[in-house]
């Protein structure tokens, strides 16, 4: 797979591509309206994750969010299959499973943080910098 | 059997939801245990399914108006029936998800069901006695039914 297009934004720093996958339409609409990282650039969303594995083979993004609870593939095994395409992608759980045990899971299979929902566009805001800062 | 402590959990994550999702805290009345039928619901439904430890259902019921506004409240424009259930859904899973804090990694949540417009569809087991917590927001009401075996 390709990497990104290594485009720059104002500040100098590359563009990064996201792709938002959660069962919830309201929810990928909000989470794009809501986002206001210089850095992202929305590429698609996808409603499970046998469609996010789709998305992503077309569109190769850099940063995802992405659901657990969830027909089809549920987040948790999507994260696995993502991390196993891309290694270097960068994925914001964003779930209502607040357990400390799910939260741990989804690191440990590779995610690189986790945001409970309900979330304010500051959480979001806030999360996605705090996951963009290696990048 | 549920206990106050468990019925507490569903308090904090409904007031919880609306004060963050919202902008705009909830009122939630004193839940009471539903004696005899199943309790009421509004126009739109969204049913959590409970397996693992627990087993049973855990629903959010409200009507449009109320769906609506909170909507609105999200910055949503589109106000169609389709978002509309897709809300009541994402309701309930967020709050049983929440749930998931005090009860555990085993209280297993599965994928919102929605019924809009045909309350015959909502069938809570018949041999477990519901809870139900009883939302106010703005001029508006709605339920939250925890039904756990």
């Amino acid at each position: 797979m390709s990497k990104s297009n290594g485009a720059n934004g104002a500040s100098g720093e590359r563009m990064l591509r996201m792709m938002i996958v959660d069962d919830s339409n309201i929810i990928r609409r909000r989470i794009e309206r809501s986002q206001q990282n210089a850095r992202l650039q929305v590429v698609g969303s996808a409603s499970n994750g046998r469609e996010a594995v789709e998305l992503f083979q077309k569109t190769n993004p850099d940063v995802v969010t992405m659901d657990l609870t969830m027909p089809e593939m549920d987040g948790i095994q999507c994260v696995e299959r993502l991390v196993s395409l891309k290694p270097e992608i960068m994925i914001l759980v964003v779930s209502a499973l607040a357990d400390k045990a799910t939260a741990v899971e989804a690191i440990e299979k590779g995610a690189n943080g986790f945001l409970c929902k309900p979330f304010s566009d500051r959480q979001l805001n806030d999360a996605l910098a705090e996951l963009l800062k290696e990048a | 059997m549920t206990t106050a402590a468990e019925i507490r959990t569903f308090v904090e994550g409904t007031t919880n939801y609306f004060e963050v999702s919202a902008r705009q805290p909830a009122s939630v009345g004193s839940p009471y245990l539903v004696t005899e039928g199943a309790p009421g619901v509004h126009e739109y439904t969204g049913i959590i399914g409970i397996s693992g430890a627990r087993k049973g259902m855990v629903y959010f019921t409200a009507p449009r108006a109320m769906l609506t506004v909170l909507l609105m409240r999200m910055n949503e424009t589109d106000t169609s029936d389709e978002n509309i259930k897709d809300l009541v859904g994402e309701v309930a899973n967020t709050i049983s998800g929440n749930a998931r804090k005090d009860f555990g990694k085993d209280f297993v949540i599965s994928t919102p069901t929605v019924v809009a417009h045909d309350p015959k569809l909502v069938n809570p087991p018949t041999h477990v006695r519901p809870f139900v917590i009883p939302i106010n927001w703005r001029t508006h009401s709605a339920k939250l039914v925890v039904c756990l075996e």
